[in-house]
Formats: C-alpha cells, sequence, structure tokens
C-alpha cells in the first residue's frame, strides 16, 4: 500500500471507528448469541463455543474498564438466560464476573499478545463452566455432571478459536 | 462514605450488579415465577433472525437442489411421460383391488388408531448456553399454541413447550435435567418417571426392584402426568439393573433418534392403549408375492414363508386338506389327522380318511 494510500485508509478507520465501534459491540454479541442459537441445529458439537462468552472477553478486555465489563456481561450473560430454559441471572452472573475479572486483567497485561489471549480465553471457559456449575447446584439444585476433562478440552478448543476471533475483531 | 464509594467503584458496581440478579434470581426460584417481559424481549429480538436465517438456508438449499434437478429435465420428462401412461392402467387396476379388499382393513386400523390435533412447527433454534436442552420453533401462541403442550414426532416423544411466545415457542427436550414425565412399560405395564440426564440417555425414576423390566422393552406414556396422551412410544430399554432401593433404568428416546427438524405440537391430546405387540420404529411396508408362474411347483419361500413355523403350518394346512381335516373343528378326545403322511402322496391318491367320532360313555 503506497503512504498516500495508508493515510487514507487510517483516515477513514478513525472516521468510522467514532459510530463502528459501538455499534460492533452490538452487533458482535448478537451475532454470537445467534450462532450459538442456530448453527448447532446442523453442527451439533458447536454446542460447546461459547461466542458470547468470548465477545465478553474480548470487549472487557479491550475497554480496560470493569465497570463496563461488568455491565457488559450482565446483559449478556442476561439475553443468553432468556434464550435457555434457567430462571434469568444464571448466565448473567457469570459473565458479569467473566467481565469484572477480564476488564481488570487487561490493566496489568498486554492483552495483544496472542499467547496471553489464548492463556486468557482458556481460563475463562474453565472459569465459566465452573462457576455456573457452581451455581447450578448452589442455587437452583440441579445435578449437573462437571466432567474436569471434558470441560478442559473445551477450554482448549474455545482458546483455540478465541484467538483468531479477537484478531477479526481487532481488524473490523 | 462517598469517597470509598468513588474510590471503589468498580467493586461496588459489581456487588450491585450481583445482587440484583441474585434477587432475580431468588424472585424466579421461590415464586416459581418468570421474569416474562425479559425473555419476550429476547427471543422477539433474537428469533426472527433466527427464522430468517433458517429461510434463507431453506431457499438457498432449494434454489441449488432446482437448478441441479433442471440437468437432463427433458430426457428424464420424455421417460417418465411414459412412465406416467404405464401406471395410469396400473391405478385403475390397483384401485378397484384397493377398494374392494382393504377397504375394510384401513377402516379397521383408523378406527383402532386415536388421533390427537397436531401443529406442525419446524425448529429454528436452539437454547443458548452450552448446557441447555432446549429448541425453539417457529409456530407461537398466534397458532395456538400454549405453555404445557406435548411436541412429538412419528417416532416418539420429543419434549413440551416451556414457553409460548407470539411467533415462536421454547420447547424443553427429553434429554434435559430438569424434564420428567409419567411412562409405562410395554410388557409388564410397569409405572415410572421418565427424567432427562442433560445428555443423550433418559433415565425411569421410581421403579422398584420387584418389578420386572428388560432390556430391549419398550416404554411408552402413561398419560398421567396430563401433558402427554397415553399411548405415545419413548423409547427402549438400554440398561435395567436393580440399584439400593430402585431399579437403575436407561432409555434411548426414540423420538430423538432420527434429529429433530420437524415436530408436532399436540393441541388436543388423545390417550390411546399402549400396544402389545412389538414396537416397530418404522412401519414397513411389504408387497405382496409375485404370482405363481405357469407350471411352476408351489415353493414356499416364494409366497413369504421363511421361517419354520411358516412351513410347518403349511404343511399341516395341506396334511389337512388331503385328509379333509378342518382343523379347529371337532369336541376333544376326537381322532386327529395322521401327521406322518406325506401330504402330496396323499393329495395324489385322495385318501378318504375322516375324523372318527369320539366313543360314547
Amino acid at each position: 500500500m503506497t503512504l498516500l494510500g495508508e493515510r487514507a485508509w487510517k483516515g477513514y478507520r478513525h472516521e468510522r471507528s467514532g459510530w463502528w465501534r459501538p455499534a460492533l459491540m452490538v452487533l458482535a454479541p448478537v451475532a454470537a448469541i445467534l450462532f450459538q442459537v442456530y448453527i448447532p441445529l446442523f453442527f451439533r458439537h458447536l454446542t460447546y463455543l461459547e461466542l458470547p462468552l468470548l465477545v465478553t472477553v474480548y470487549f472487557s478486555l479491550k475497554r480496560r474498564n470493569p465497570t463496563h465489563g461488568v455491565l457488559y456481561g450482565a446483559v449478556i450473560g442476561l439475553v443468553q438466560d432468556s434464550l435457555s430454559s434457567n430462571p434469568l441471572g444464571m448466565h448473567g452472573i457469570v459473565k458479569t464476573l467473566v467481565g469484572y475479572f477480564a476488564a481488570s486483567v487487561s490493566v496489568r497485561f498486554d492483552v495483544e499478545n496472542p499467547l496471553i489471549r489464548f492463556l486468557l480465553g482458556f481460563f475463562f471457559f474453565f472459569f465459566h463452566q465452573f462457576f455456573y456449575w457452581v451455581l447450578a447446584r448452589a442455587l437452583l439444585g440441579q445435578e449437573l455432571e462437571f466432567v474436569v476433562g471434558q470441560t478442559l478440552l473445551f477450554g482448549l478448543l474455545n482458546a483455540a478459536v478465541c484467538v483468531p476471533l479477537f484478531l477479526l475483531l481487532d481488524k473490523i | 462514605m462517598e469517597f470509598l464509594l468513588h474510590r471503589y467503584r468498580n467493586l461496588t458496581v459489581l456487588l450491585l450488579v450481583i445482587i440484583a440478579q441474585l434477587l432475580l434470581l431468588a424472585y424466579q426460584v421461590r415464586g416459581n415465577q418468570e421474569a416474562r417481559l425479559i425473555r419476550i424481549w429476547a427471543v422477539t429480538g433474537v428469533m426472527p433472525l433466527a427464522h430468517a436465517l433458517e429461510s434463507l438456508r431453506a431457499g438457498t438449499v432449494g434454489f441449488i437442489g432446482n437448478y441441479v434437478a433442471l440437468v437432463n429435465v427433458r430426457q428424464e420428462n420424455a421417460i417418465l411421460k411414459k412412465e406416467v401412461g404405464r401406471l395410469k392402467l396400473e391405478n385403475h387396476y390397483l384401485k378397484s383391488e384397493l377398494g374392494t379388499a382393504e377397504r375394510g382393513k384401513a377402516l379397521g386400523v383408523f378406527q383402532q388408531t386415536s388421533q390427537s390435533r397436531t401443529i406442525a412447527a419446524r425448529i429454528i433454534g436452539t437454547g443458548s448456553g452450552s448446557n441447555s436442552k432446549v429448541v425453539f420453533v417457529d409456530r407461537g401462541s398466534a397458532s395456538g399454541v400454549q405453555r404445557g403442550m406435548a411436541v412429538i414426532t412419528q417416532d416418539g416423544i420429543v419434549g413440551k413447550v416451556l414457553a409460548a411466545y407470539p411467533t415462536a415457542s421454547q420447547v424443553v427436550l427429553i434429554t434435559d435435567a430438569t424434564f420428567a414425565c409419567g411412562v409405562v412399560s410395554q410388557k409388564n405395564r410397569v409405572l415410572g418417571t421418565l427424567k432427562g440426564q442433560g445428555h443423550s440417555i433418559t433415565s425411569v425414576d421410581h421403579v422398584q426392584n420387584e418389578e420386572k423390566v428388560e432390556v430391549g422393552e419398550w416404554f411408552f406414556t402413561s398419560g398421567d402426568d396430563r401433558v402427554f396422551p397415553k399411548g405415545l412410544p419413548v423409547g427402549q430399554v438400554k440398561i435395567a439393573r436393580q440399584g439400593k432401593l430402585l431399579q437403575e433404568i436407561y432409555l434411548a428416546p426414540s423420538g430423538l433418534e432420527q434429529g429433530l427438524e420437524e415436530v408436532l405440537i399436540v393441541l388436543e391430546g388423545m390417550h390411546q392403549p399402549v400396544p402389545d405387540g412389538p414396537q416397530q420404529p418404522q412401519a414397513l411396508h411389504l408387497l405382496p408375492a409375485p404370482p405363481q408362474e405357469p407350471g411352476q411347483e408351489p415353493d414356499a419361500n416364494r409366497r413369504g414363508l421363511t421361517t419354520d413355523a411358516d412351513r410347518l403350518i403349511e404343511r399341516y394346512r395341506r396334511i389337512g386338506a388331503a385328509q379333509k381335516h378342518t382343523f379347529g373343528e371337532g369336541a376333544p378326545g376326537t381322532r386327529p389327522p395322521d401327521f406322518n403322511v406325506n401330504p402330496d402322496a396323499a393329495a395324489h391318491a385322495a385318501p378318504t380318511r375322516t375324523p372318527v367320532p369320539p366313543p360314547k360313555p
């Protein structure tokens, strides 16, 4: 790209970021929830891809503001709860905590590093699943199984997806 | 105080949001009520998008399918025209045959099988969350769907309507950990409660160790739950073993085996008896045996007699015919036909043996 073209592209991105980033913060979770609701109809194994969680982590890391992470996680979790059979608040509480911790972590680490992103994706997936299991047992009395090996495996898969997904969200 | 709140603003917001959600949870769990408004917003916001995606997918698949089908369509058309002419002739013949021979039988089958009033619905989405076993269908309260209605397929029960929204309904599947319904076994009419396990296998609870349940046995709905009409297939027993107090029985749900794309929502259920015979997963239609060639020896296998029992019955029938004996007649003590004779030889010799009347006391 020539210098002129690069400047024009940067100018366009700067001009666009005024309205595009807030719009992306709404569109990305909607797309993630839609993916989670629709795609497993055809690819059953993709049920374990927690895109709403990854989107929560991404925007919490990006904004570096715990209050923002709390509210963002709470809203995404409540929408997820609305589309599940559980009472409202189960995913809400878990994603609230994820949003808070992700935003707090971003203040201390270089969250642009792919390896750090991979580790954070893995950690937050495991945290999400474990805390959801704890809440389901403690608050709802549901006897859900928590298979550690399976959760670790799905954590790795989600972490593997989160690196290119975060890169994609960086670019658009 | 203000200083503290300002200094720990993030933590305060976190605590407030979590406490608010805990209160919301407590309100729903303790009062057994739900925050329906939030759900309506979410479902009304997301489900039209899922519906549009599904329509787009179905339209694209249909378009591509139609385009592929157009290849060689002219050649196929000529072949099909010839075929239609031949089939029309056959159809006239078969209609007359069906009208006379099958009408009574078809009517009998129809009378025995009670029909519930149902509405077809298409699955347009699954529940959010990896632990969720719910799906969304494209029929809602506008189509007469109400909360608690049964959802079935031709293979068995699928779930029940958890919530009906104007344009879509949420269906909890029988594999969900919160699902339960009344079931009864086919052979010994053992009553139990079907419960979801959160994965592909369901369990039947509350069955005493003394009651007899076999592996491979079918379970049907009992109708006790007032959701599912009695007599719908539920699944086949995969594991049945003695427990400490109650049996441990696990079923493979038959309604979910073929995957879910379209389902029936039971608007008005009609109870029906639990069938006695073995449950067939799908009705198998068999053509009648082809006609016998002139001059060909009658062959038992060609008439559809494939087992030893079938061949034995056929042999006895021929022995009875050769000796002019009608099975099922005659008082106890009358002389039976001679089963040791060769029925073919006896038929050629035209035996005249008749059953001897029993000696008078």
